[in-house]
């Protein structure tokens, strides 16, 4: 309970690492309580799924939030919709690590839970979740329930858990809840946002107003019997509980916002101006559309669900075609579908976004876990020379921000830009700076003036490959876009020459994106030992591991790149003033240890693999696909590997 | 060419406008000497003409094929696309632009084989816009394989010892989904008859799902030849809110008053076309202009940057904290 971070490696058995322990500092209330005062805390809530834990852990968030801690929540979410009562594999809710600093990810193991039932405590025991001196808050029901089954289960699970140094408390929240409600199933995730409350210091105002605006639209009797079961939560906890939880917040007058990272997308692709998004249901990635399909008309947008994910793609395509850049929001394996699509737009220069949440894969692979495998398939995927752009925001403010810069840069350079979000930033809930939208970021509407005489539709310049689009509606720019190899007219191509000219100046376009980029920024000094590149989600998470490198005096700095096609200038003489340079990224590669594999054979990690071919430094990796986030202390761990520090992490 | 049809001068005097077959014209096209293609594109031309549709406002889109070169010998603004996928595309640019009139052009493998799942679809979100499945019962471009209409026992280069399956109906197939609103059938060597089917689809608010058969000189000649040289192997269906040509009958002693609003009876009618012993029945089966239109439901306001502005700041106001 007093250590504030505990971390271990995939395999490695649990050690103490992470922060000193001095952040921690324990005191003693005049009531006998101890407070412990931390920077930063894990606490999740987990239970059957219909019970609630996810609106319980989304409040405790949003509170939390506006109390001015750092949040970063992710939701534990079961396979199937509704899996049988009591099953591991059912185990549902939220996990929310509450920091006095902005949290940038998920961070290393759960320091407290409250479960509803043992089994699924048991499936976050058994997921290694849990830190090994974790406090656990645990209905107590079952263990004197009238079937006897339950009770074996109860007696076998409280054995399973003894093998851990958990501090397990019974709640007796069923018979707490009955005193409110009819049916407990319907308020004991209440009754533990007021255990919880208690625990963190959350302020019951805020609370009260949380619980009023998620039940508004129900009648006021059931915001009041919440009310009733969250402050009988409270004084539980006031009247049985020997210890408090405090993470100083640091309140700033700074506008926020909270929200996951689908929803950044939606929002952020309706500040760019886009009018038309078209998909097929596909998890993680729905979530997009769930949200555009409410408020999108209001906007003057059109949420198309299409029968297929390839028609998905098409619709956008003809969308883009006729007028204002659309999108397409799919995951794995609807980017394997689009391709084709993908690349008639790449060929016909039709300006497309796409959004790829990534899942696990191949094949449907884990559809509601992280992983970042679909990056080369993103840069390479299309048969044909098919050059376009990939970019990948690191954080949930930057799934808003990317959507108005791929619009803008698919507009400019008449191509495909890919989005490469994931599932840790879909589903993962964070404050960040409130954007303020400006109408410039949504573009110009379609040219509808003549074309002049003599124009063609693709008069690609020598020098950057960039030409006008002609949009119908135009007059004098009528011309029929193909797929067909083509010359400036749009008319199909028969001489070779025009191939290569073309190409060149589909490929060209890159470059000239290129030239305006900027090195990514260096997280820590220009120089030193080690420097860990990253992309995507994993920023916030390799900056917390550097920091906690740096701060045992390790030579380590990060770069994160949102630019993966084209990639940004600078990287080889980046690279060039670390003495090793590597990748942490959720992919798969080969341990270069492992039997049968060699320098020439081993597959690395993706990024890795671009970097090795782009600047020819000898970039080594790190990756994992464990079904979840990378932890920082996990992270922190290779660092210390990588430089050969010998014994445990202080 | 496209480009230099359309003058300063023109532009000026919009409302005066008046256009030409020559607006219509785009560079001439490369099909083989016989090709039904041929005609269809002169009547597409014509219909353009007739209905003095705005070059500019006009997209035809298409898929993979002989079929699929369609849009590049035309004047207006098109969209070849890949195989298979015309409509999804064409939907895409209608959703977005209700204001352009849309035509997609399929052959039979693009419609009826690898974008049967689009077709389906399409006729089902009844978009408004005119589809014109080019049916020669082979494909052509790729050199003779057999498609999904190439009737049983026709020898082609994947199945040499004649084709195995049954024919696939396309008149029946479309006519068996929901929401179908109009299903005609015409013949490219009827040049009378496939261009008031070609009007009586346009006209129509919604899918506008027009056959037309048609010879492909090289590889399916002979599949014709008896329904070009006898009219007594067509039969016409004709009625008021069909197509009727004057004239036509005195070729065709065929003819059938068919009041295209009868569904069941458009499919009886229909599945008859099936048999080889039955004349080819033209015209048009099926119409119902009361059937929900997508592009007309899914129609949302328009809104200015300003307004969107306003409206997120509201949104993100919601996720305050």
């Amino acid at each position: 309970m007093t250590t504030p971070t505990e971390t271990r490696g995939d395999a490695a058995p649990a050690k103490a690492t992470g922060r000193p322990r001095a952040d921690a500092q324990a005191g003693r209330e005049a009531d006998g309580r101890t407070v412990h005062r931390l920077d930063q805390h894990i606490v999740e809530i987990v239970s059957d799924s219909g019970e609630g834990a996810q609106t319980c852990g989304k409040i405790f968030g949003t509170v939390s939030a506006r109390m001015g801690n750092g949040v970063w929540t992710v939701e534990i979410i079961p396979a199937e919709i509704e899996p049988p009562a009591r099953s591991p594999a059912g185990a549902s809710g939220n996990r929310i690590r509450l920091g006095s600093r902005e949290m940038t990810n998920w961070g290393d193991y759960t320091n407290l839970v409250i479960a509803f039932n043992e089994q699924v405590l048991l499936a976050r025991h058994r997921a290694g979740a849990l830190a090994p001196d974790a406090t656990i808050l645990l209905e107590d029901m079952w263990k004197e329930h009238d079937d006897p089954d339950i009770r074996d289960q109860w007696s076998a699970a409280m054995e399973e858990l003894g093998s851990a140094d958990y501090r397990i408390i019974p709640v007796p929240m069923e018979k707490e809840c009955l005193e409110v409600v009819d049916d407990a199933r319907r308020g004991k995730n209440m009754f533990a946002l007021g255990v919880l409350s208690t625990i963190y210091g959350r302020d019951r105002e805020l609370l009260e107003g949380a619980i009023a605006r998620r039940f508004a639209k129900k009648d006021d009797d059931i915001t009041r019997r919440n009310v009733e079961l969250l402050d009988r939560g409270m004084r539980w906890a006031e009247g049985h509980l020997d210890f408090q939880v405090e993470v100083p917040p640091t309140p700033d007058d700074a506008a926020k916002v909270v929200m996951n990272g689908n929803q950044a997308i939606a929002l952020g692709a309706i500040a760019a101006g886009l009018e038309l998004a078209s998909m097929y249901p596909i998890t993680p990635a729905s979530s997009v559309s769930h949200y555009l399909a409410e408020i999108f008309q209001d906007y003057g947008g059109i949420l198309h669900q299409a029968e297929d994910e390839i028609a998905a793609a098409g619709v956008a395509i003809g969308a883009s075609f006729s007028g204002k850049t659309a999108f397409t929001i799919t995951s794995g394996p609807g980017m394997a579908l689009k391709t084709e699509f993908l690349g008639l737009a790449i060929m016909t220069e039709t300006p497309l976004v796409v959004v790829d949440v990534q899942r696990g894969g191949p094949s449907t692979g884990l559809p509601t876990r992280v992983e970042q495998s679909d990056l080369l398939a993103a840069v390479f995927g299309q048969p044909g020379d098919a050059p376009h752009v990939v970019l990948a925001p690191a954080t949930i403010e930057e799934c808003f921000h990317s959507m108005v810069l791929a619009r803008r840069i698919a507009e400019t350079f008449r191509t495909v830009v890919i989005v490469l979000s994931d599932a840790n930033l879909a589903t993962g809930v964070q404050p960040f700076p409130r954007p303020e939208p400006r109408a410039e970021w949504q573009g110009s509407p379609p040219d509808q003036s003549a074309v002049p005489d003599g124009a063609r539709p693709y008069e690609w310049d020598p020098r950057t490959g960039l030409s006008r689009r002609f949009i119908p509606g135009q007059q004098g720019g009528q011309f029929t876009a193909t797929g067909l190899a083509h010359d400036e007219e749009s008319h199909v191509a028969y001489d070779p020459q025009i191939n290569q000219r073309s190409s060149r100046a589909r490929s060209r376009k890159l470059a000239v994106l290129q030239s305006t980029l900027t090195p990514p920024p260096m997280y820590g000094e220009a120089s030193g030992d080690l420097l860990v590149v990253g992309w995507g989600s994993t920023k916030g998470a390799i900056e917390e591991a550097v920091d906690r490198a740096r701060a045992e005096g390790l030579s380590v700095s990060s770069t994160h790149l949102t630019f993966l096609s084209p990639l940004p200038p600078g990287l080889t003489e980046m690279f060039g003033r670390f003495g090793r340079v590597m990748t942490v990224e959720i992919n798969y590669s080969d341990e270069p240890d492992d039997p049968f594999i060699t320098p020439e054979n081993r597959r690395r990690g993706q990024l890795a693999w671009l970097l090795r071919a782009q600047t020819l430094v000898d970039v080594d990796c790190w990756t994992r696909v464990m079904a979840e986030p990378l932890r920082p202390g996990s992270i922190h761990e290779v660092i210390r590997d990588r430089l050969a520090v010998t014994g445990g992490v202080a | 060419m496209s480009t230099a049809t359309c003058s300063l001068l023109r532009m000026s005097v919009e409302e005066d406008r008046s256009f030409e077959l020559d607006d219509y014209a785009g560079p001439v096209a490369r099909w083989c000497p016989g090709c039904g293609d041929h005609s269809v594109l002169a009547a597409s031309q014509r219909l353009l003409r007739e209905e003095q549709l705005a070059p500019e406002k006009t997209v035809f889109v298409s898929g993979i094929g002989c079929s699929g070169r369609f849009p590049h010998h035309l004047g207006t603004y098109g969209f070849h696309g890949i195989h298979g996928r015309a409509l999804p595309l064409a939907t895409g640019v209608k959703l977005h632009r209700p204001d352009l009139n849309v035509f997609a052009v399929m052959g039979d493998g693009d419609c009826a084989s690898i974008g049967a799942g689009h077709w389906v679809h399409a006729v089902r979100y009844n978009t408004d816009m005119v589809a014109l499945m080019l049916d020669n019962h082979i494909y052509g471009l790729t050199k003779k394989q057999t498609s999904p209409t190439t009737p049983q026992g026709y020898r082609t280069n994947t199945q040499p010892h004649g084709s195995f399956l049954p024919s696939l109906n396309p008149l029946t197939a479309t006519l068996g989904i929901t929401n179908a609103s109009f299903v005609a059938q015409t013949a490219e060597w009827i040049p009378q008859h496939l261009q008031a089917t070609l009007r009586a689809a346009y006209r129509h608010r919604g899918f506008a799902f027009v056959r037309v058969l048609q010879r492909c000189p090289h590889y399916t000649l002979s599949m014709f030849i008896d329904a070009v040289r006898d009219p007594n192997k067509i039969e016409l269906l004709v009625h008021e809110d069909g197509v009727q040509v004057d004239g036509l009958e005195k070729i065709y002693e065929h003819v059938r008053p068919h009041d295209p609003s009868d569904l069941d009876f458009a499919r009886r009618l229909a599945e008859e076309d099936s048999d080889p012993e039955h004349p080819i029945r033209l015209g048009v089966f099926f119409r119902d202009p009361s059937r929900a239109v997508y592009d007309v439901i899914r129609r949302v306001p328009s809104r200015s940057a300003g307004e969107k502005v306003e409206l997120l700041n509201r949104e993100l106001d919601r996720h305050a904290i």
